[in-house]
């Protein structure tokens, strides 16, 4: 029997199981029960069953909100992942300090706070710094200008919050994979930039996807940026919830929209674990 | 790409990620109480201000108290996670596993619901201890994933070798795996205590009116009055972020624990 | 010293059975090799012995003791894995002495202990520096150290010396010996190498299959293979069908040859397995037809690589008796008295 012994005693696994189950699952379960509960005026929530929150999720508003969670997301996620891997190719190819240079940059800019990111680059595009000053003072602009709130500011945000993400995300994809793919292409005359279009993209392929519904997932989760750089006819469904459930005191809507941002966020990371998977095993 | 324009580019982007964290310190260096860039009659004068002013110390140090005691939460919890998880396997640890990553993969707004819920219905809304387990709970995948990959590098051979020396389970666990993988412990404090500094919507959520942290009461300020000193907190955040990934990725070895396997530096 | 035994041990992984049904009597205080391909189940042995894993059946017996249900850590046997499996945390000094730590041992007594087995291993004053410091050949004795450090009644070796390379691993299979010949310790080396564990053993057990095909002292299973597998797999061997006619007459493509009375016959009259080793193999005025297709010049041997009706065999001889043949030369072959085994095929 000793050999069989584990090497960890089984109650260990208790603690963390039980405070995963409390901390997490518990208050899952909650959210799903308020989203079926009844509004308390001035207060939280009454318990019980009312399925008028679902009904107003499934309204014009909240999928107009959707519709524009969606393009906004997406349109960061792409231009994210098309900086980005480029950035992650080149990255992969340097020696280890100097990527562990970089990876400091990524991973100091990735941990700021998005109401650091927020007041930051909205201080940049503000009238009285950075780029409007900038360009009034090289004569390009007959006065400083700001270029916030508007949708470049918010392209701009989100584009910063979610570039570091999208690194990270590529990062071992492409550190694995094996640079003798891409030398023998050289050798066989590719430049580089067409090893890169010929070789490195299309071996990547599952991974971009993958790290595409990543990056999107993240973006759709931006709660603060709209709502600090953009105007609110940009504001995303995170955005609502958030607005729902602290300033208009209305939880049981705020937990049913949250339900439907949590389907569409599992949705769409199953989908990006399945694009990875089967790709690995299919070719 | 050649080698150099390669290398420009990534100069270039890291160049444009620093932009505005630049004009940032450049607008916490003014004089007065304005926001501007380049700064007019620059002093330091608001890095003092943070550690005096009595509606900034407060928040600043319900950050510190929150990542310092939330961080050691998420390790306490992720540490037998990893564990189990390594020496046992199975479709229930399984199970545990994507729960403690879970909280991190999804948007952020559907866990704080989440939190502001179960704490209204205990009673423990606005409690900074809310905030507390909370950002332990949600921060958990660090640690788990640090420790992970520290446990996944030690080598089988030397537990058993152990083992044949007389060591009893727990007599490896303490002598053997435990310091081997006190780095990747370490690391994974770091980076909860960064994440749980800089973390807004669950904090806002659960106890955003009562236990003010730096994130909330910038975004207030962002609101109701902007003053120099949201750049000195911004300014110093980089630095810790900065300080703390720089210490790990020089005596740690950071691409690694990123996910590259190529990365296998002696 | 007491005797290790295994009673018919058997290990299963899922439907395979790595080791199958071995049973071995390994007297106290020799110097063993467990030698095989790799695949052979050796290792699996080796880890069922230390009690790193568990066996599917069987008993293992040391003296009259049974301790098969006894968990690693209360064997105490000493084990050398393959990796060395030095713990990157410790010093050397504290490699070593971590079986006496783990004992309860006073610091004082492990710090004498550690440099008493740091002398013995001829790394004296080592103590103090960190594994990465070591080269591999100094690893290779701190991992010999650490498993001798509480006198153990078993040593056990898993490929000990694959990581070396070739001069060095020469070198310490000698030191090795050397060591075990005067602590006397029962010692369990596994290795694939055979030349090593001709050098090193008092005994080898050669193992295919999950089961063990023959033990002996190194020159008898080379002499003497007990069948087709251990003469081929034990030195290089030219194996020729033949049939055994009667007990001095065997018949090989079409051409009758006598045995000598030092030959082996280990098969009934049929058909049989020659197996001759290729410095018993002489070119003769009469015998076996066959071509020159290579001549290797070795420095120390002259190895003739020849075609025999469609066979490949090959005949060793010492420089000074270099024949005088050339590639596509045609020689006749006979075999050296004593030097054929005549086995079931």
């Amino acid at each position: 029997m000793s050999a069989r012994e584990a090497p960890t005693p089984y109650w260990l696994g208790l603690l963390p199981a039980l405070a995963l189950l409390v901390l997490f699952l518990v208050p899952f379960g909650i959210m799903l029960a308020v989203s079926v509960a009844g509004r308390e005026a001035g207060g939280f929530f009454t318990w019980g069953f009312d399925l008028a929150s679902y009904a107003r999720v499934f309204s014009p508003f909240v999928g107009r909100i959707l519709v524009t969670s969606v393009a906004i997301a997406l349109g960061a996620a792409i231009l994210a992942v098309a900086l980005a891997l480029p950035f992650t190719v080149i990255l992969g190819g340097m020696s280890r300090r100097a990527q562990t240079v970089v990876l400091v940059v990524l991973l100091s800019a990735l941990s700021l706070s998005e109401v650091i990111i927020g007041f930051s680059v909205n201080t940049l595009l503000s009238q009285t710094a950075g780029v409007g000053n900038l360009l009034a003072w090289l004569g390009l602009l007959e006065a400083p200008r700001a270029f916030t709130p508007g949708l470049f500011a918010l392209m701009t945000g989100l584009v910063y919050l979610s570039f570091p993400y999208a690194v990270l995300v590529l990062y071992p994809p492409v550190a694995r994979l094996d640079p003798e793919l891409a030398q023998a292409a050289r050798t066989m005359g590719a430049s580089p930039l067409r090893t890169f279009a010929t070789v490195t993209v299309p071996l990547l392929r599952a991974p971009i996807l993958g790290a595409t519904i990543l990056v999107f997932v993240f973006v759709l989760g931006s709660y603060l940026l709209p709502q600090v750089l953009g105007r609110p006819q940009h504001w995303t469904l995170s955005v609502h919830i958030t607005d729902q459930a602290i300033y208009q005191s209305n939880l049981p809507f705020a937990a049913a929209m949250a339900v439907l941002l949590l389907a569409v966020a599992l949705a769409l990371v199953g989908l990006s674990l399945l694009v990875t998977r089967e790709r690995r095993t299919g070719t | 790409m050649s080698r150099r324009l390669g290398g420009l580019y990534v100069v270039v982007l890291l160049g444009l990620l620093s932009l505005p964290i630049l004009v940032v310190a450049g607008v916490s260096l003014n004089g007065g109480q304005s926001l501007r860039f380049p700064p007019v009659d620059p002093s330091l004068r608001w890095y003092g201000e943070l550690f005096r002013a009595a509606d900034w110390t407060g928040p600043l140090r319900n950050s510190v108290v929150i990542a310092a005691l939330a961080s050691l939460l998420a390790v306490a919890v992720a540490l037998p996670l990893a564990l189990h998880s390594w020496g046992r396997g199975g479709w229930l640890t399984r199970v545990l596993m994507v729960l403690g990553v879970a909280p991190f993969m999804l948007p952020p707004v559907i866990t704080a619901l989440g939190f502001l819920v179960f704490w209204v219905s205990l009673g423990m809304y606005g409690q900074m201890a809310a905030t507390v387990l909370s950002h332990g709970i949600f921060l958990v995948t660090l640690p788990l994933v640090t420790i992970s990959l520290g446990l996944v590098s030690i080598d089988r051979s030397l537990v058993e070798a152990a083992r044949t020396m007389g060591a009893t389970r727990g007599q490896v666990l303490r002598t053997v795996v435990l310091p081997l993988v006190a780095p990747y412990v370490v690391s994974g404090y770091a980076f909860a205590f960064v994440l749980s500094l800089n973390e807004y919507i669950i904090a806002y959520m659960v106890a955003g009116f009562t236990v003010e942290t730096l994130p909330i009461k910038i975004f207030n300020s962002l609101r109701y009055g902007y003053t120099p000193i949201m750049g000195v907190v911004s300014v110093l955040f980089v630095l810790v972020a900065a300080l703390v990934f720089g210490t790990i990725g020089a005596f740690g070895n950071l691409p690694r624990l990123l996910g590259s396997d190529r990365a296998e530096g002696r | 010293m007491n005797d290790l035994a295994l009673r018919d041990l058997t290990k299963r992984f899922g439907p395979v059975a790595a080791v199958d049904g071995v049973t071995l009597d390994i007297p106290g205080g020799k110097f063993i090799c467990l030698l095989g391909p790799s695949g052979c189940g050796k290792t699996t042995l080796l880890r069922l012995i230390a009690g790193l894993e568990d066996p599917s059946e069987g008993r293992i017996l040391v003296g009259d003791e049974d301790i098969t249900d006894r968990p690693a850590h209360r064997r105490d046997f000493g084990m050398v894995f393959q990796s060395l499996a030095l713990f990157p945390h410790l010093s050397v000094g504290d490699n070593v002495a971590y079986p006496l730590a783990i004992r309860g041992r006073p610091r004082a007594e492990r710090e004498r202990r550690a440099a008493e087995l740091l002398d013995l291993v001829r790394l004296p004053g080592m103590a103090g520096r960190r594994i990465h410091q070591l080269s591999g050949g100094q690893r290779q004795r701190v991992a010999i150290a650490r498993g001798l450090a509480v006198d153990p009644s078993l040593f056990l070796l898993d490929e000990p010396l694959s990581a070396l390379d070739a001069n060095l691993r020469e070198h310490m299979q000698v030191e090795l010996r050397q060591l075990q010949t005067r602590l006397g310790v029962t010692t369990l080396v596994v290795t694939h190498d055979q030349k090593e564990a001709l050098t090193m053993a008092d005994l080898v057990i050669v193992m295919d299959k999950g089961r063990v095909q023959q033990m002996g002292a190194p020159m008898e299973v080379y002499r003497d293979p007990a069948n087709a597998f251990v003469a081929g797999f034990i030195g290089s061997s030219n194996l020729l069908l033949a049939t055994l006619l009667d007990r001095t007459t065997v018949e090989v493509a079409g051409r009758r040859i006598l045995l000598s009375p030092e030959d082996r016959v280990k098969a009934e009259p049929g058909p049989v397995l020659l197996s001759v080793r290729p410095e018993d193999v002489r070119l003769a005025p009469e015998g076996l037809l066959a071509r020159v297709t290579f001549v290797r010049d070795l420095g120390e041997s002259v190895q003739l690589v020849l075609d025999q009706g469609g066979r490949e065999m090959t005949a060793l001889f010492a420089p000074r008796d270099r024949p005088a043949a050339n590639v596509g030369d045609e020689v006749r072959l006979a075999f050296a008295p004593g030097g054929v085994v005549v086995l079931r095929p």
